[in-house]
């Protein structure tokens, strides 16, 4: 896509959420009806904008466009009764607001509040958000998380009529409820971006990526909570991967592990924005999860000046970082920090001293201990090991990499 | 909107009713939370109900009526009492759930209430 084409594209999708967020809160909660009264609307956005240009209140734009839609879909009796009441009602609101020459509101942070509300199913909360607030497909949502469209949709569908039927109100939290409420909203971005991670090693390359669009949502959410240092240090974080998506994969399209990246390779633009936005929510004096591993990625980063890594300032980090979220990644990227920074015998004692239940099936424990087991050049257990990271790998690329490691173990 | 805020408590919850160490605590508790609903003015309806060994469950299939002793399913928590609200959205409700003693040591499901059938 060239440049011009996505700046349009992204005008019209931000065009559309922010309408969409408008009209639904004012339309008895209902995101279906809202969806299903500008959805064309938007779709004739995408297809006439690129040739005739952004329209100069491209709000206004779609609302003439979809209550046009909305009078012919009643003629035809194509809308439910009690929808078309609330509908004009909603759509005549957001006329006032254009009527009256102001600035369209951005209420897309209420609607991104109700995506990511505990009462939502949680499997539901990132596709949700993904549709809603940037007008992604249901079968493109689908096929990145590895659905049918049909369950896709069907999931989609209840979620929307969870939010009309319980009443969760499209608005934002107090400000005391936000450290639980937005850690929702930013984890069903990071789910998002991870999704469309994964999709870069597929063997389609590019085919129903989404990292891009979880980017953009996080550059949304800092727009819109620039206070917030956690939503500072998710887009930190997801910069700093951005800039390494080049020297993931080689020629060959294998995957290349960060240690051994080609720093050359990495987005310079990308990890100076990411730098920038760590510095910003560093000045807020509160760390949190996504701060902290976005400074690890930025330690990883300074590679790229000293031709060094600082294992002991990334054990640390760790260190921070489990303490303030025992997840089990945490915790093994924490171990492979000490591993380096003092040794592979530190580093697989202290894989020794994690709960062995719970890791029994978890992929990147058995990853890492391979590496640590062939290092101390105890082949055998690594061998094994190897095996396991082998078996539970849903990944291409990564489990060739893990192979070839377990083929070039010395005997 | 309104919303029915159902409390479930188990066996154990239900017999601190009857023990005269537990009893207090338990009422009082109890006491205080109805209290503090019904000055809020957003009571529509509500109710504590006798434990489940009380209950006596109907069925009437092929036009015989089936009656026995005991609630309509086993389960480990069983249903204590309700309340019906009138509140602004699903926030609200939850936090009026969250407010019940039986949120503390068992759980409160929140449910939307239908609107009224049309004539």
């Amino acid at each position: 896509m060239n440049e011009s084409l996505s700046v349009i594209e992204s005008a019209a999708r931000e065009s559309y959420a922010q309408l969409l967020s408008f009209v639904a809160a004012r339309a008895g909660d209902d995101v279906a009806g809202a969806e299903d009264a500008l959805g064309e609307a938007f779709l004739a956005a995408l297809r006439q904008w690129p040739g005739n240009g952004v329209p100069a209140q491209p709000e206004a734009w779609l609302l003439a466009t979809a209550r046009r839609r909305l009078v012919d879909a009643q003629r035809r009796g194509q809308v439910r009764h009690a929808a078309v009441n609330d509908l004009t009602h909603a759509f005549a609101a957001a006329q006032a607001v254009v009527d009256a020459g102001q600035d369209f509101p951005d209420e897309r942070l209420g609607l991104l509040f109700v995506c990511a509300h505990p009462a939502i199913d949680p499997a539901a909360r990132t596709p949700l958000m993904l549709q809603t607030v940037l007008g992604v497909e249901a079968a493109r949502i689908a096929s990145a998380f590895l659905t049918s469209p049909a369950s896709m949709s069907q999931r989609l569908v209840r979620a929307k009529a969870k939010i009309r039927a319980a009443g969760i109100p499209f608005a934002v939290p107090p400000r005391e409820d936000w450290p639980e409420r937005v850690a929702f909203v930013l984890d069903a971005i990071y789910a998002a971006y991870t999704t469309g991670w994964d999709e870069a090693l597929a063997d389609a390359p590019g085919a129903g990526g989404l990292a891009t669009e979880a980017l953009w949502l996080a550059q949304v959410l800092v727009h819109l909570l620039p206070d917030e240092p956690e939503a500072l240090g998710l887009l930190a974080l997801l910069l700093h991967c951005q800039a390494r998506r080049p020297a993931r994969i080689d020629a060959a399209r294998r995957y290349v592990p960060l240690t051994e990246q080609d720093t050359a390779l990495w987005d310079r633009a990308l990890v100076t924005q990411a730098e920038a936005a760590l510095g910003q929510a560093a000045r807020h004096g509160v760390p949190g999860r996504f701060q902290l591993e976005a400074a690890i990625q930025s330690v990883h980063a300074q590679r790229a000046h000293t031709g060094e890594t600082n294992w002991e300032a990334i054990a640390l980090l760790y260190e921070a970082l489990v303490r303030h979220t025992p997840a089990l990644g945490a915790q093994i990227g924490r171990t492979v920090a000490l591993a380096r920074a003092r040794g592979a015998d530190v580093g697989l004692a202290a894989l020794d001293a994690l709960p062995a239940a719970a890791l029994q099936n978890h992929q990147p424990y058995w990853a890492a201990r391979a590496a640590l087991l062939a290092e101390l050049h105890r082949t055998n257990e690594a061998r094994t090991a190897y095996t396991l990271a082998l078996g539970l790998s849903e990944d291409r690329a990564q489990r060739e990499f893990l192979n070839q490691r377990m083929v070039e173990l010395k005997e | 909107m309104q919303y029915t805020l159902l409390f479930v408590e188990s066996a154990a919850d239900f017999a601190q009713r009857e023990n005269p160490e537990q009893a207090p605590a338990y009422w009082g508790a109890w006491s205080a939370y109805v209290d503090a609903v019904a000055k809020s003015g957003i009571v529509v309806a509500g109710a504590g109900l006798q434990p489940p060994s009380t209950a006596t469950t109907v069925r009437v299939r092929d036009g015989q009526r089936q009656v026995h002793d005991g609630p309509y399913a086993e389960s480990k928590e069983m249903l204590s009492g309700f309340f019906v609200i009138e509140v602004a959205n699903l926030d609200v409700a939850l936090e009026w759930a969250a407010r019940a003693p039986s949120a503390s040591y068992a759980s409160v499901e929140v449910r939307p209430v239908l609107p009224p059938m049309a004539a």
